[in-house]
């Protein structure tokens, strides 16, 4: 969608890849995501919320990539500011506030873990930690088992840009590449860990130049363009399925939120910095293109409105009257019953 | 049939991956030249790449693609190939691993047999001879095995492969070749958590596990001629505990002598003896002592040095009489 070049390219993918019906489920779960990490933070400023961590502004990305996996037969492996993920997933808003007020009913952890650290058995996204880039080892795993059983699964890691100065990261592409597994490593590259710019991070300019350490492709993908998103990852997982190994999507996004409720970013970016990136925020992008289409208009983003703030109101409600995990409970799961 | 140690791990893990196909061996080795120490040996020529694989030379990955593997139905069973390389998989085995059960409230599990070669006496040096059996029994999550037979290897591989939770089993390469016992060539289970009382003693017990039960069981010998009778507890998991025994025990002889080859500070040998004097202070007769490895950071090269580390039959000989003279 991205200028006139992007909008033939896109423009194809109405036509053969995604139906208008798809374009909307992908900006609803755009819209939603964002929608629920926004009331995350009026739950967190207003006392209801310890901590809450962000993906504002990595919609675009983690949405289009999705979009791509099979929810019947991939297993994806998120980290912390995967919201879009999971929603386009299937994880519900409801079980996302849950999460957020640790309660009982929190399908990630039972309110065990911060919130963010996603995971759901039936949804089939595997429990995340806070170490960074271990999940990428889980993935190539989950790859490594679906071949030697015989399935057609594609494992997915997501992880940022920080993620990839880790040894688990070197670790997981290797061995992905040397058995050729079918696996997808997505960096969402918003050009910060907390703090340190990617330029202090790495003497590279790019995540994807690191593929070709490993023999598989990198990719460098406008992340606030989710048909561009999409379209890359329905490669690379094409690809995967086709047995011919892994691929690196280095995914550009912008960074809208501070790291955490416990940081402020204005402490290390500068203001025109902060707004030119707020100039870039693929949601008004994506609407805007939808209506130059002539697939969106004013009633229909109203309505849309309407629907999303009443679905983020039923599961804040609906987590408020949930239960706190009983004390009782503490030392239950700790070894198989 | 009598067997060496290392032939009751091969012919464990061949039994097993007959019977269940869902378990699959990797590491550093394990595949065409059937691991270093010959623990798969001729395991890939019968059950082929898939299942027993050749890895990169990677800690954290042989464990992190397990715990995958693991998630995804599977029952992998990695090999590290000595103990003391096992540090760079740490993050792997004590952050994910274990915690991964309870920090998805009981909806992930990790069925996963981590075997690593440990323990000293083989000229191994620092890097070929460590015992790091302390670092993980204190991870709760995680289960830490260490058989000092043939006939415990077989029973208790195959009940941590069959167990839904992340094992690490320990074998000591001292045992590999000069332990041999008899195993029966039927399937059985020994189940995790069951301490065994590898001799009957009245005078004084020594509580070990791993290698230096065998140790303690030559000292027992010597010690029975001279009319001291020394009853041998081989704990043979650590994590799970089995506390009862340890306490029995304790309670019988009042005398306890706790043996390791590990080192000695924050050794697990501690957590035996705080164990004992919480709950049988009143049984003892005598204040609990510990023989373990001294306080070096490991084991040295020199046979003049590696000797004096060890702790052996003499030196629990030794101390196991002047316990009994106490």
């Amino acid at each position: 969608m991205a200028k006139a070049k992007g909008k033939a390219a896109a423009k194809k993918q109405v036509d053969g890849g995604l139906s208008t019906e798809r374009l909307h489920e992908m900006y609803y779960h755009m819209v939603m995501a964002r929608a629920l990490d926004e009331r995350c933070w009026v739950m967190n400023r207003g006392g209801q919320a310890p901590f809450v961590i962000s993906g504002q502004g990595h919609e675009a990305a983690q949405v289009g990539t999705t979009m791509a996996f099979d929810p019947a037969r991939d297993f994806l492996c998120p980290y912390y500011r995967d919201l879009g993920v999971v929603l386009a997933f299937g994880v519900t808003p409801r079980e996302v506030m849950c999460g957020l007020l640790a309660r009982a009913n929190d399908p990630s952890s039972g309110g065990r873990q911060m919130p963010s650290h996603w995971g759901h058995a039936a949804r089939r996204i595997i429990t995340g930690s806070s170490p960074v880039a271990t999940q990428i080892l889980h993935a190539a795993g989950v790859a490594l088992a679906a071949r030697v059983r015989g399935e057609d699964t594609v494992a997915a890691a997501f992880f940022g840009e920080g993620s990839s100065n880790q040894g688990d990261f070197h670790e997981g592409l290797n061995f992905a590449s040397v058995h050729r597994l079918p696996v997808i490593f997505v960096c969402e590259n918003n050009g910060y860990a907390i703090s340190v710019p990617v330029s202090k991070q790495m003497a590279i300019s790019s995540v994807a130049a690191r593929a070709a350490g490993y023999g598989i492709p990198g990719v460098e993908v406008d992340g606030l363009d989710p048909l561009a998103v999409y379209q890359a990852t329905e490669a690379a997982v094409a690809r995967a399925r086709g047995g011919e190994g892994p691929s690196l999507l280095d995914v550009k996004v912008v960074r809208l939120t501070s790291h955490s409720s416990d940081d402020d970013q204005r402490s290390y970016r500068t203001a025109e910095d902060l707004a030119a990136e707020r100039a870039q925020d693929p949601i008004p992008r994506f609407r805007s293109w939808m209506e130059s289409q002539g697939i969106w208009d004013d009633p229909q983003e109203q309505q849309l409105m309407t629907r999303i703030k009443g679905e983020v109101d039923d599961a804040t409600e609906f987590a408020l009257a949930s239960p706190v995990p009983d004390a009782a409970t503490l030392l239950d799961h700790v070894y198989a019953p | 049939m009598a067997m060496t140690y290392l032939e009751a791990v091969r012919e464990t893990l061949r039994q097993e991956m007959r019977r269940d196909a869902r378990i699959i061996i990797y590491g550093e080795d394990v595949g065409v030249r059937g691991g270093v120490f010959r623990a798969t040996e001729g395991l890939q020529e019968e059950f082929g790449e898939d299942r027993v694989m050749d890895s990169p030379l990677a800690e954290s990955a042989i464990v992190g693609t397990a715990i995958g593997a693991a998630i995804n139905g599977l029952r992998p069973v990695p090999e590290i190939q000595f103990a003391d390389f096992i540090f760079p998989a740490v993050n792997q085995i004590v952050q994910e691993a274990a915690r991964i059960r309870y920090r998805s409230n009981g909806t992930f599990g990790v069925p996963m047999v981590i075997r690593a070669p440990y323990g000293g006496g083989i000229h191994g040096a620092l890097y070929h001879s460590q015992s790091i059996e302390a670092f993980f029994a204190h991870v709760p999550g995680l289960k830490v095995v260490m058989p000092a037979t043939p006939y415990d290897v077989k029973g208790l591989l195959a009940a941590s492969i069959e167990d839904e939770d992340p094992v690490l089993f320990l074998e000591h390469k001292g045992a590999y070749r000069s332990i041999r016992g008899d195993v029966p060539d039927e399937r059985y289970l020994i189940p995790l958590g069951e301490a065994e009382v590898k001799r009957e003693g009245t005078d004084v017990s020594i509580i070990s596990w791993g290698m230096t039960v065998n140790s303690s069981l030559k000292a027992a010998e010597n010690l029975a001629k001279r009319g001291v009778s020394v009853e041998v507890l081989d704990l043979r998991t650590i994590r799970p505990l089995d506390t009862e025994a340890i306490l029995e025990t304790a309670r019988k002889t009042g005398k306890v002598l706790v043996v390791h080859e590990d080192n000695l500070t924050g050794g697990f040998g501690g957590e035996v003896s705080a164990l004992i004097a919480e709950h049988a202070l009143f049984d003892l007769d005598a204040p609990i002592r510990r023989l373990a490895g001294p306080d070096v950071p490991a084991m040295p090269y020199a046979p003049s040095l590696e000797h004096a580390f060890l702790v052996t039959p003499e030196k629990i000989e030794a101390a196991a009489q002047e316990l009994a003279a106490f």
